[in-house]
């Protein structure tokens, strides 16, 4: 087993395995994301349950910080490590010639969303952690769509939210797809599991896109 | 056709290399690319300059000597062939044609163009082979009945030639589909099967110990492949080597 945890396919398999565990925590925050643009009273509902649920905010919230760290950290291990492994470089180089930008630009596409993070914490998550476990204030369960509401009257904030998720479609299209390969699913269904996987790379970012805009748009 | 050739020169292992730019003139579109430096190697030593080293034997894409990263491909613009079998036809007149050596820490540069890749020979000789008794009585393997489809997958497989542009071609310097093609040819047959674990956590061992890069699933070791091994033994690997990491 100790190879395992050391080798070359373990880090693969493992940053596959974190990747697809953030793919459905994705498809999670959009479903409860996308009701606050029909009904403020569901979205209070849902994250009123995600915010005070014992389970959601000591269990399943410290695993999903784990899992972000994790593949960051993993992300940049592994970068680091392919560039040791060719230490001089090509005077020219045609990587477009053979292989897709997304699936070579991971790293960019990876920062720029590890930024986003960086803003979203501390737009959403920072003040939630602070009302409720530095403050101990009251809870309403009403709060919710108001502070997500008020977050999106910036339009700067808006723009980079749109463009995070933009840069998210880039890495999903080439991290989603190529998961399935990593845990060595490779066959007759590879192929419509890949067209799955694209789909779910531009369907969850542009949902969350149309969620920014139409909570800037939609201001009281 | 006359061109500008960019080409790596380093004296030797440990000396700094560095592009050099030659010109040559009279370059036919029937000539192959190895036969275009071997009119310029011709010029030079006329010059009385020294020709330019690259590795090359067979020159019919079956030996996978040949290798040259050429304008940043391996193994040069087309495709399912070796720089031996690249003609210049390829070009245009005028050209420039960037010519730089498989670039990988694991692929040291030992003079000009040729690069040691002894590294795929280690990653073989730690696992890709089956042990045999040869001492007369072997059974004849078409004796084992085998599933047509994993025959063509095993064969598939084994028509990896070793040339490196895996390797070269992957941004990571990744050997995974080298040693995927080498694990699939054995774990794919009956005859393989009784040695696979070991087989596929030696051969993997060995390749991280060579130094290679991770491999990122971008496909362009499959694209560059001058014999189309498929993706697909990548895959095989990775399940082969989870399932002998649990059982071993």
């Amino acid at each position: 087993m100790s190879g395992l945890i050391k080798s070359s396919i373990a880090r693969k398999v493992a940053m596959a395995l974190s990747g697809l565990f953030l793919v459905f925590f994705l498809l999670q925050h959009f479903t409860i994301n996308f009701t606050s643009i029909f009904s403020a009273d569901i979205f209070n509902e849902l994250s009123h349950f995600m915010g005070t649920n014992p389970v959601v905010q000591f269990v399943l919230q410290p695993v999903l910080i784990f899992g972000v760290i994790f593949h960051f950290v993993m992300g940049f291990v592994l970068e680091l490590k392919n560039n040791k492994a060719r230490a001089v470089k090509y005077a020219k180089y045609n990587g477009g010639a053979n292989a897709s930008w997304m699936s070579r630009n991971m790293i960019y596409s990876g920062l720029v969303v590890l930024a986003f993070l960086g803003l979203h914490f501390y737009d959403f998550w920072v003040p939630e952690m602070v009302h409720k476990y530095i403050e101990f204030a009251p809870e309403d369960p009403t709060r919710y769509y108001p502070e997500l509401l008020h977050k999106f009257e910036s339009p700067v904030r808006t723009g980079l939210y749109v463009l995070s998720f933009v840069f998210l479609t880039l890495h999903l299209w080439h991290g989603f797809a190529s998961s399935f390969q990593s845990v060595g699913f490779n066959n007759k269904y590879s192929a419509a599991a890949s067209k799955f996987a694209k789909a779910f790379s531009i369907v969850i970012p542009l949902g969350f896109i149309v969620v920014a805009i139409a909570l800037h748009f939609n201001q009281h | 056709m006359n061109l500008t050739l960019k080409i790596w020169r380093q004296k030797d292992a440990s000396s700094k290399g560095a592009i050099v730019d030659y010109q040559v003139k009279g370059i036919e579109g029937d000539m192959s690319f190895l036969e275009m430096l071997d009119v310029l190697n011709e010029q030079l030593i006329t010059k009385g300059e020294e020709p330019v080293v690259f590795d090359h034997d067979c020159r019919e894409g079956i030996c996978g000597s040949c290798s040259l990263q050429i304008n940043g491909e391996p193994h040069g613009p087309d495709r399912l062939v070796t720089t031996c079998q690249l003609h210049m036809r390829k070009f245009n007149d005028g050209d420039t044609i960037y010519i730089e050596p498989f670039r990988a820490k694991a692929f040291p540069v030992v003079k000009d163009l040729m690069v040691d890749r002894s590294a795929f020979d280690r990653i073989q000789h730690a696992g890709g082979y089956i042990s045999v008794n040869t001492s007369g009585n072997t059974i004849d393997a078409n004796a084992i009945p085998v599933n047509k489809d994993n025959a063509d997958d095993a064969f598939a497989a084994a028509t990896c030639i070793g040339c490196g542009a895996c390797v070269a071609a992957c941004k990571n310097a990744s050997a995974m589909l080298f040693t995927s093609a080498k694990v699939s040819q054995f774990a794919l047959l009956p005859q393989g099967q009784v040695e696979a674990t070991d087989r596929v956590l030696a051969m993997v061992n060995q390749m991280d110990e060579e130094g290679f890069g991770n491999c990122t699933n971008t496909g362009a070791c499959e694209i560059e492949c001058p014999k189309g091994i498929s993706l697909e033994n990548i895959a095989r690997m990775n399940r082969e080597y989870l399932k002998a990491s649990i059982k071993g």
